[in-house]
């Protein structure tokens, strides 16, 4: 087994690993109860995958075809840096719009905050 | 730190032209020159010696790595648990940051650590507020790994 071959069975290990998350992502989307835990699962998991999978690819074409491809580690550096912030829009907007939490929601500190202001707001209004 | 940065580059520039070879390797001998220099007249330029905060930056991102990959094995205990019992629920985190970027880069991080997700962040930029997956449990723990994450952020920006 010589060094390239090596190389190539890394990365194939890397992009299997990275497929086998996004299943489990897809998985933890269909099972858990509302908007926000499966956020949870879509954010953290598909993340991981993508970068995953994305490095795997890279170590191929560079240690397999030698090819040093920059711009797949800048799609690793952008999937990184926007993943996160597009789970907390969708699930800010979701909490804005009011959709209901799961039943076993325990506790909800932002509720008093919001609902507090929108009470003030309504005062200042009649005012 | 940025001024550290140019006044290497500049110093790595200077030593291709004193020894008129315009190579990437020259160029690095004298980035590598100009890093020893800097650390030798640190007391005259202000801030500290930048390569402590490159460090700082690098420590970072392996904890973010880190942390993303202990949320995974979190996340798959969970959805191969039969009978999935969590109590969801959502919990203001105090936090001392200031700028707006340090705020938005410890938002990324809550988000990408196991079992919490940044739902919003208040208006006065003083608490983020958290959906947590398990917050019986979980609540003091998350406050520890919070001032880890925060404490980085500090060690970076300050």
């Amino acid at each position: 087994m010589n060094a390239s071959e090596i190389g190539e069975f890394i990365a194939a290990l890397l992009i299997l690993i990275g497929s086998i998350i996004a299943v489990i992502s897809a998985i933890g989307i269909i099972r858990f109860p509302d908007v926000y835990t499966r956020s949870h699962a879509a954010t953290k998991s598909s993340t991981l995958s993508i970068l995953l999978t994305l490095f795997g690819a890279f170590l191929f074409f560079w240690w397999g075809q030698s090819i040093f491809s920059v711009r797949i580690l800048l799609g690793i550096l952008f999937v990184f840096l926007t993943a996160p912030v597009a789970g907390h829009l969708i699930s800010r907007a979701a909490y804005r719009r009011k959709v209901k939490m799961a039943d076993t929601t325990v506790e909800d500190e932002l509720y008093d905050v919001l609902h507090k202001k929108g009470a003030e707001d309504s005062k200042q209004h009649s005012e | 730190m940025a001024f550290q940065i140019l006044i290497n580059l500049i110093i790595a520039t200077m030593w291709m032209f004193l020894s008129e070879t315009y190579t990437a390797a020259s160029f690095v001998t004298g980035y590598i020159l100009g890093l020893g220099l800097l650390f030798l007249l640190n007391r005259f330029i202000p801030d500290s010696f930048y390569l402590k905060r490159v460090y700082k930056i690098f420590m970072l991102i392996m904890l973010f790595i880190k942390e993303l990959i202990k949320s995974n094995i979190d996340i798959v205990k969970l959805v191969y648990n039969p009978k999935p019992e969590f109590e969801p629920g959502i919990f203001a985190l105090p936090t001392e940051l200031k700028s707006n970027w340090e705020i938005t880069l410890l938002a990324n991080l809550i988000t990408l650590t196991p079992g919490t997700l940044s739902v919003a962040v208040s208006e006065d930029n003083t608490h983020i507020y958290i959906h947590a997956l398990d917050i019986d449990d979980i609540n003091d723990e998350i406050n520890s790994i919070k001032d880890t994450f925060e404490k980085a952020i500090m060690e970076v920006t300050r």
